[in-house]
């Protein structure tokens, strides 16, 4: 699945994350800017590329501002995310 | 000599023989609203006096321009009982030489009357004052009501200035603080800013989950066997703490139970339950919202304390020993039920004990309300970074996922569970928390300690480590 | 046993992820007027991901979906119906013909999905006057309709009255309701009463929905949770009477007599058959034996 737009989703808000998409060619370049980094940064990072790859999105550029979501509400905020981002 | 008014803050500080070296105090009752810190201090750097020691009640976010005097080495040691979030992320990340010494409600006015950490000059912004320095914190534009942590500060300093925005005829009525201990009056146009002094009214909160909680919390106070007539009770000005506050009163309505006494910060929700019968009296250390400054102005029943009257353990007696009920907060609680308010998860700090492990010690009771988990970090760790309360001070937890009794409490273990509450063992607690939220990785601090927490009676109870600048 | 439903915006995920721990016996996800036009597709996925991954701890699941005359409707069917909600809330449902078209939907996402026909069950929302005036044939239109619900802040406004806290304006939906639903053998929810702050408006409204029939009650506010829970409870004495109810029906058949008395009055069927729902009810709430004992 390709990413065609850039997109965004989620918000600012407290247990919510906010993700930007944008077309990328390297592969999953990632920017993750978490309250919660030292806690929860490395199995983010791992989740969102589980999402990414489920969904078959091999190559984009993703920035992520988590304002501390659990895993399924970032699970939720990729992929509503690629799906704008892919146009639908 | 006719009267003790200065012309000018520079006057009072040179009368009053500050040199480098020594400490200067004030007191947190104008709270994030506060002018007279700054003033001050702004005033000392101007004049050279550099290597000071401030000794402050607490510390807020208005306060953020003490930052500059700590780099500028006007001030090098600091003492307080709590620091706000933008004043602790500096500190936590080192900019203080010598550990920040933290101490709590009752232990500073404690160990500033044994000597311990003695006072040069005590700065003591009056909402009102005579110009012999009677003054009061419940009148005038900028009235904060009770003065209570200005005390023992004008009973013990060197030297003591009052600067006050509101100078009326001698003799001030109703003072609290008596001209016996003031050297000199400094009148200014404004000692703070009214919107930061008090709030208009302080909210319960909207949020579900403090909702859930306030209930439960009040269910446990309710089956605890202390609510009965002669109840006594304490709660801070958090919304989950002020909405048990309320939700308690129902109760205590419904079931026609006469309190003797509430305590602590003053808050209007504790004012209603005065003067709906729930209590006889109101024992004031600090008002947090206009009810409350109202009420104490004008009823002889809300009583100005001193912090030491509150709190202090090396006082014959201080209020917090007759407390039956205490509702706490706490950013994280481990598995030993000891308590840390003094840094959030990452280990920066953003508050201080206050009168929190005062109040634990006292009260027969001392319960802490926090959720099962904040922004994905669950409440209930192995160690929390710092011990601000230590656990066997502490009796319940309760969240919304249930109530953790502290193992040594089992009689009330056993009345929370008669009553049908969910009561749950704190480790369960913990990874029911940790089942929603993953098991967070440990955070790296560094290996510099940037505070020191010093128990009530004067003993250090925990170091404070450094947290990596980013 | 459905006292309690609680309303929560479908795209807020604070309040999703601690929804089960309000008290309520069941969380109504809205994914409808609580979602603005351009974040339906993000509530879809975000309730779906909820479902899938959060504990809901015994909550019945209810997601109010968009109503048939919308874009979003199939899709959110699409979405959820992975997740296996216990009930689809239809809002706008004015004529059975509405309810069909969603249930022929619904039938044809079962057989993708490869689950079991009416797995997932209807709630239509009556809201309009049409609905109100059809409330019978809504409520019987299908095997899948479960429950019928009144919404009465749209009604209202068909209506072009004033919502009052009284309810003297939605006084024959409500009665016309629980009719309707009685004669369908389906269950019948209450309206949400909406001063979150009025603590004790809340409880005279619910006890007067109990009071008509009604099964029990929405709420837009945690707040009124546990006021509702309260209300459509048995209580102890309902509850003690229904165990004696069946204790007595034991004893007729233990001694083979057929017409059965208790405390003078005759029991007869309606009356057995109240007295088990409420012992059923009693237990669920982990009440039942503890009163039966005393």
């Amino acid at each position: 699945m390709e990413i065609l737009q850039k997109a965004y989703a989620g918000t600012l808000e407290s247990s919510d994350a906010y993700v930007e998409i944008e077309p990328g060619t390297q592969g999953i370049q990632l920017e993750l800017n978490s309250v919660v980094s030292q806690q929860f940064g490395q199995s983010i990072r791992r989740l969102v590329e589980e999402v990414l790859t489920d969904l078959g999105v091999a190559n984009a550029k993703l920035f992520i501002a988590d304002r501390g979501a659990l895993d399924c509400v970032i699970r939720a905020r990729v992929e509503t995310a690629v799906m704008r981002g892919k146009g639908e | 000599m006719n009267n003790k008014i200065v012309s000018s803050l520079r006057e009072a500080i040179q009368l009053s023989g500050l040199k480098s070296g020594m400490t200067v105090s004030f007191h947190h009752h104008l709270r994030n609203g506060d002018f007279v810190l700054n003033m001050v201090m702004a005033e000392i750097a101007r004049m050279g006096i550099r290597d000071l020691t401030v000794n402050a009640s607490s510390l807020f976010d208005i306060h953020a321009p003490l930052l500059d005097h700590i780099k500028s080495h006007t001030v090098t040691r600091l003492l307080t009982d709590y620091m706000s979030g933008a004043i602790g992320k500096e500190i936590s990340q080192g900019i203080l030489e010598t550990p920040v010494e933290f101490r709590t409600h009752g232990g500073r006015p404690s160990d500033i009357e044994l000597g311990r950490i003695p006072i040069d000059v005590a700065f003591i912004a009056a909402p009102a004052a005579d110009c012999m320095g009677n003054c009061s914190g419940k009148y005038g534009k900028s009235a904060c009501g009770s003065l209570g942590y200005a005390y023992p500060d004008a009973e013990n300093a060197k030297k003591v200035v009052v600067i006050t925005d509101n100078l009326v005829p001698y003799p001030l009525q109703d003072w609290s603080i008596p001209e016996t201990h003031v050297d000199y009056v400094v009148t200014v146009d404004a000692i703070g800013d009214p919107n930061g002094i008090v709030s208009g009214t302080t909210k319960i909160t909207r949020d579900p989950v403090g909702l859930v909680m306030a209930d439960l919390a009040a269910q446990v106070i309710r089956h605890s066997g202390l609510l009965r007539d002669g109840f006594s009770f304490q709660t801070g000005a958090g919304g989950a703490s002020l909405a048990a506050a309320k939700f308690l009163k129902d109760i205590m309505l419904r079931e026609k139970i006469h309190g003797s006494f509430g305590c602590g910060g003053i808050t209007g929700y504790m004012v209603d339950m005065l003067n709906e019968g729930c209590f006889e009296s109101l024992m004031d250390v600090q008002c947090f919202d206009l009810k409350a400054v109202e009420s104490i102005r004008t009823n002889p029943r809300h009583q100005e304390i001193s912090a030491s009257h509150y709190a202090s353990p090396s006082a014959r007696s201080a209020v917090v020993n007759s407390l039956d009920v205490v509702i706490l907060g706490a950013t994280e609680v481990d598995t030993d039920f000891n308590v840390n308010v003094h840094t959030d998860s990452n280990g920066s700090i953003m508050g201080g004990s206050g009168g929190h492990s005062d109040t634990a010690a006292g009260a027969k009771l001392s319960m802490i309300i926090a959720p099962m988990f904040r922004a994905r970090l669950p409440i209930v760790t192995d160690r929390v970074t710092c011990i601000s309360t230590p656990g066997r001070d502490i009796d319940v937890l309760v969240t919304q996922g249930g109530i953790a009794v502290n193992p040594k409490d089992t009689e009330l273990r056993q009345r929370l569970k008669d009553a049908g509450l969910p009561v749950v063992d704190i480790h369960d607690l913990k990874e029911k928390a940790e089942r929603i939220t993953g098991t967070p990785n440990k955070i790296a601090l560094s290996d510099r300690v940037v505070a020191n927490v010093i128990y009530r009676d004067g003993t250090l109870l925990d170091t404070i480590r450094g947290v990596n600048a980013k | 046993m459905r006292r309690s439903m609680l309303f929560i915006p479908g795209n807020t995920p604070n309040l999703l992820i601690n929804g089960a721990y309000l008290g309520a016996d069941a969380l109504i996800f809205d994914l409808e007027d609580a979602v603005s036009p351009d974040e339906k597709d993000s509530a879809r996925i975000l309730v779906r991901n909820i479902m899938k991954y959060m504990d809901l701890r015994g909550c019945e699941v209810i997601v109010r979906i968009n109503s048939i005359d919308t874009d979003y409707w199939k899709k959110d069917l699409d979405q959820i119906m992975t997740q296996k909600p216990d009930l689809i809330m239809l809002p706008k449902t004015g004529r059975a013909e509405d309810v069909l078209t969603a249930d022929a939907y619904m039938s044809e996402v079962e057989r993708r999905l490869g689950l079991a026909p009416n797995t997932v069950r209807l709630m239509p929302l009556i809201e309009t006057a049409l609905g109100v005036e059809n409330a019978y044939a809504i409520a019987s239109a299908s095997p899948r309709v479960a429950a019928i619900f009144l919404g009465a802040e749209d009604l209202t406004a068909d209506l072009r009255c004033k919502r009052t806290k009284g309810g003297n304006e939605i006084a024959y939906a409500r009665s016309r309701m629980v009719s309707a639903a009685r004669a369908a053998e389906v269950d019948v929810y209450d309206t949400p009463f909406t001063d979150v702050n009025d603590d004790e408006g809340i409880r005279v409204d619910a006890e007067y929905a109990k009071s008509l029939g009604f099964t029990g009650k929405a709420s837009i506010s945690p707040r009124h949770v546990g006021v509702i829970n309260e209300v459509f409870s048995p209580s102890q004495k309902d509850i003690e009477y229904a165990y004696e109810v069946m204790d007595a029906i034991r004893q007729a058949h233990e001694q083979g007599r057929g017409a059965i008395a208790l405390h003078g009055k005759m029991i007869d069927a309606p009356i057995v058959q109240r007295a088990k729902q409420t012992i059923a009810m009693a237990e669920e709430m982990g009440v039942g034996k503890a009163v039966h004992h005393e």
